[in-house]
């Protein structure tokens, strides 16, 4: 089955991929993304495209209540007894002829998935779109091992072929629109194998059909393929693979060799338990009543698929999250990417601003935790990281499984601020602790009530106060900047209140 | 039933007119609230920031203030939201002595606070307050009012029943207008962002008056209308149930098209 | 323990020994790091409601259900009666311009002769390269899901191994009326975890530009259902 190859592999010297390494802060980097008009314009279209569209599958089904709910319930159980699942999944895959690694940390899980495919003797795998590996940047590890990794997954093969990032759990090339996909595809396609076809059109259907043949001879010679997972069921050692285009299905099947890595909190207990998740993934995730393709292997079957299959179970970071009671609502995560999509923050900014492979309001409660928030100081970008929401719920309103974000970004910052840790600088803890005085005793209140009235015959006119000085104003100078604000008004509730007894002493 | 007043903290000190309105809008309905002047804030501005023991010395001195009252009304969703979801939060991280006692008290006082459009229509059970104003209204769910407290259209159906007023409706209503508290300063950018696509539907809506629950969205939205000079005054929910006539500075449209809704 | 067993399979590549003792330690640390983080605040017992809705509404017409949502993902459907079966296949065939198809070993599928197309059995299995050239596939399927407009494959005799609806570019796919289900746990329910599956749900398809729908990338491009009702 050796197929000729004539295109040149030309896999050396590939340049790294780029990471999330040494992004700023992301009030900083939302800057940069919001006056990117370009930008803008393609995430407010693919947003309210999917949104419409999920609305939609969702409404249909009269008990989606229910499901959430026992999804949100089949997850804790997850949790509760992880242990215990864990070595019930290792046991299950090994019986059905896999074989099971475990893998404390990102660097493990790459010397692990290094050895497998050196062991085989290639220097190039296909792998399936995955968080898991891109959280570990297995990709880059693979690379400096001398082995080359082809991502499959046409928005993943995007971003690689762009040497660029990827901004959406789902959709990872959402930044980019279907001529900026086209440039791309003329520019890198013939650099790492076949060319994309002559006089490419911006048509998706067009661009579809250059990555199918692209990807096609990769596809039938590759010896080593490279997924994560969506769910593993404990109980029968099944793992399960939910995707759209069917690269997944070529990597799971024709390949000899199959690792997936899969993060720990993936697991379900029971074979049943995928019949809640396989109605809320999809219509959560692409607003399908069912995605195109589901794969489910259980080991390794005579005469069908792979003949090696590995499984490396991952935690880098996770079982930190688990010890947060609180926190670890954030590994029921199926990574549908609905709360991104539902996201008014997200919408402006795209997933660049979050500074990691997991953006929107789940990466900013994700993230943290996993670079270790709840344990110890995180640095500047990861601790802005929770501020990043104006809290308005529409993202726990569209979790399947009900992760209350906004609950645990508001103990992220009560983290940040109550420890002493994080970015909340001197004045901002002055001024809270000046209003929180003022909030101590009614009195006090009153007074800076005063204070505040007062003020408006300084800065106000006609009744609003325009531009104030940055440097000037502090928190007003950022307020003003985009916005004008109310002057104070002459007379506090309060004040008049006891001036008029409520009003019945009004003249 | 003995009635409380929550004027909160923002509104006590930026915008005396919406409580005046409140105390007139309920008096106009043959009740009288009290205003006990112990009250302060719900503490939420430090609960959203990070700060949990100033906001549960806050949370303390509400449920005290408010404890003798059968119902607290407030005219700020947000605020109502705080009370009734976060208290309980706070619970959780209060020191072993006093935990108990404020378990009990947040148990008895946060049940009974309501935003207003929710003591309107589920306490007092009225739609029709009386009231009248002649203009094109929009209305603005604030994220507080429709996703934690859920209060659904009972804004709307109040709206509705006020005399002459046209409800047009808001495009995209239900995304969040970029305020978010701390969050205005500290992504200013962003928030401002936000609050101009909010502007855009609002314009798009064709309305002479923006309305909301929530003064703090209101202020947000508003400035940005304001810098744009758009022409869009924004009023919350009260000052319009409190209405009695034309606004002396916005124009009523002709006769033909009141009965419209 | 991470004992690595790919000599298992006699691969042809030299096969190097990892060093799996301490690989046996990350996996006792990592349940050790697990237990802590539970140990002091381990969240109560939650038992799953399972009252979402396990079976299809009374009075649902599972066929023209189905029918209706396969159709959705831009996929064609005809239905049959045995009377008619070999007609309607022939005209499918003919729609989709396939001479000759690939059909699992076994005898489920030889009626697709009469069509006039030419089966090539997958016995001996074909290689990788002959099943890319190839026109088209047909297959049966384990159990139809009417909600979602889903077939399942399971590696039945009448379906074969995963690789064969995969790479040809046309699947013709015939359903029977007994293998409908009306709701996805249903299909779950009647499905053996250990069998490697496959669950379709109209052609390959893509969202990843500007997260709008396109028919049509790996998988084979075309999908037909002949639904024998």
């Amino acid at each position: 089955m050796t197929s000729v190859q004539p295109y040149p592999r030309a896999v050396e010297p590939r340049p790294p991929e780029p990471t999330f390494l040494g992004m700023p802060p992301f009030p900083e980097a939302a800057r940069t993304a919001l006056s990117d008009a370009q930008l803008r314009a393609n995430l407010r279209k693919a947003t309210h495209t999917i949104r419409a569209r999920r609305q939609a599958v969702v409404d249909e089904l009269p008990d989606w209540e229910r499901l959430r709910a026992a999804g949100a319930a089949i997850k804790d159980d997850v949790l509760a007894h992880l242990p215990r699942y864990l070595e019930q999944l290792e046991a299950s895959v090994t019986a059905a002829g896999g074989t099971v690694h475990w893998a404390r940390d990102a660097d493990e899980a790459n010397a692990i998935v290094v050895d497998i495919v050196r062991a085989h003797g290639v220097d190039e795998v296909v792998k399936i779109k995955s968080m898991a590996t891109q959280e570990i940047d297995l990709n880059n590890a693979l690379g400096r091992a001398g082995i080359a990794a082809w991502e499959t997954d046409l928005a993943e093969m995007i971003v690689q072929l762009g040497h660029d990032l990827p901004s959406h759990l789902l959709v990872p090339a959402i930044h980019k629109n279907r001529r900026e996909i086209r440039d791309v595809f003329v520019a890198e396609m013939g650099r790492v194998g076949r060319p994309a076809p002559a006089g490419l059109t911006e048509r998706p259907a067009d661009l579809a059909e250059a990555a199918r043949l692209h990807l096609r001879e990769k596809f039938l010679s590759a010896k080593v393929a490279i997924s994560g997972g969506n769910f593993a069921v404990a109980e029968t050692g099944t793992v399960c693979v939910v995707e759209s285009e069917g690269n997944g299905r070529m990597c799971l099947t024709l390949p000899d060799v199959l690792v997936t890595v899969l993060g720990i909190e993936k697991l379900v207990p029971r074979w049943e338990d995928l019949e809640v998740f396989l109605q809320l993934l999809p219509r959560s995730s692409t607003g399908e009543r069912m995605n195109p393709y589901t794969s489910m292997w259980t080991g390794v079957t005579d005469g069908d698929g792979p003949r090696h299959f590995h499984l490396v179970l991952l935690d880098n970071g996770r079982s930190d999250v688990l010890a947060d009671p609180v926190g670890r609502q954030a590994l029921r995560c199926i990574r549908c990417s609905a709360c991104l999509n539902v996201c008014p923050v997200y919408e402006r900014v795209g997933g660049h601003a979050y500074g990691s492979v997991y953006p929107g309001p789940i990466g900013a409660i994700l993230t943290p935790q996993l670079r270790g928030l709840n344990q110890h100081d995180v640095d500047a970008q990861t601790a802005s990281l929770p501020y990043a929401s104006t809290l308005c719920g529409a993202c726990f309103e569209a979790c399947p499984v009900l992760i209350d974000i906004p609950q645990i970004l508001t103990r992220q910052r009560a983290q940040l601020t109550d420890l002493g840790r994080g970015p909340a600088h001197h004045a901002e803890k002055a001024a809270m602790r000046a209003v929180d005085w003022a909030f101590g005793q009614p009195w006090r209140l009153g007074l800076a009530q005063h204070a505040a009235s007062f003020s408006r015959h300084v800065v106000g006119r006609k009744g609003r106060i325009g531009k104030v000085p940055r440097l000037l104003g502090g928190p007003l100078g950022r307020w003003t900047a985009a916005r004008d604000a109310p002057a104070p008004p002459s007379e506090s509730f309060r004040s008049w209140h006891k001036r008029t007894a409520g009003g019945l002493e009004e003249p | 039933m003995r009635i409380a007043l929550f004027i909160t903290c923002f509104n006590d000190t930026m915008f005396p007119e919406t409580g005046k309105s409140v105390v007139r809008l309920l008096r106009r309905l043959g009740h009288e609230v009290d205003f006990p002047y112990a009250q302060t804030c719900c503490g939420q501005m430090h609960f959203n920031t990070g700060y949990r023991n100033e906001a549960r010395g806050i949370a303390r001195s509400f449920v005290e203030t408010f404890a003798p009252y059968d119902a607290v009304v407030t005219p700020s969703g947000s605020c109502a939201a705080m009370v009734r979801e976060q208290y309980p939060v706070l619970v959780g991280g209060a020191a072993p002595a006093t935990a108990a006692g404020f378990a009990e008290a947040v148990g008895a006082v946060a049940p009974r606070v309501y935003e207003l459009s929710e003591f309107l229509v589920d306490v007092l059970r009225v739609r029709d307050v009386g009231a009248s104003f002649p203009h094109t209204v929009a209305y603005h769910p604030t994220c507080h009012s429709l996703r934690s407290l859920g209060v659904g259209d009972r804004p709307l159906r109040l709206l509705r029943a006020v005399r002459g007023l046209r409800l047009v409706a808001l495009p995209r209503a239900d995304e969040c207008c970029g305020f978010g508290g701390t969050f205005a300063v500290k992504n200013a950018e962003t928030s401002a962002a936000m609050g101009r696509d909010k502007a855009a539907a609002v314009l798009e809506s064709g309305a002479q008056v923006l309305c909301a629950g929530d003064n703090s969205c209101l202020m947000h939205i508003g400035g940005v209308m304001s810098r744009q000079h758009a022409g869009v005054r924004v009023m919350h929910l009260a000052d319009i149930l409190a209405s009695t006539g034309p606004h002396p500075e916005l124009d009523t449209f002709p006769s033909g098209d009141l009965a419209a809704r | 323990m991470s004992k690595l067993t790919w000599r298992r399979g006699g691969h042809t590549a030299p096969v190097a020994k990892p060093e799996p003792v301490e690989r046996g330690a990350s996996k006792a640390e990592m349940l050790g790091r697990l237990r802590d983080a539970l140990a002091d605040n381990r969240p109560p017992r939650a038992e799953v409601d399972r009252s979402y809705r396990r079976e299809r509404d009374a009075g649902t017409d599972l066929v023209g259900r189905f029918a209706e949502r396969v159709a959705d993902y831009r996929a064609r459907v005809l239905r049959a009666d045995s009377s008619d079966l070999v007609e309607t296949a022939a005209a499918l065939l003919r729609e989709a311009g396939v001479r000759r198809l690939v059909v699992p070993p076994g005898e489920r599928l030889a009626w697709l002769a009469a069509t006039g197309v030419e089966l090539v059995y997958d016995d001996p299995p074909l290689t990788v390269t002959q099943l890319d050239a190839a026109e088209g596939v047909a297959t049966e399927c384990a159990v139809a899901v009417a909600e979602t407009g889903t077939i399942v494959l399971d590696g039945g005799p009448d379906q074969g191994r995963r690789a064969l609806s995969l790479l040809p570019d046309y699947h013709l796919c015939v359903v029977r009326a007994e293998q409908l289900v009306g709701t996805v746990p249903e299909a779950v329910a009647r499905l053996d975890p250990y069998r490697p599956q496959t669950w379709i749900s109209g052609p390959s398809a893509t969202s990843d530009i500007e997260l709008d729908r396109v028919e049509g990338v790996h998988g084979p491009r075309r999908l037909h259902v002949l639904l024998l009702a």
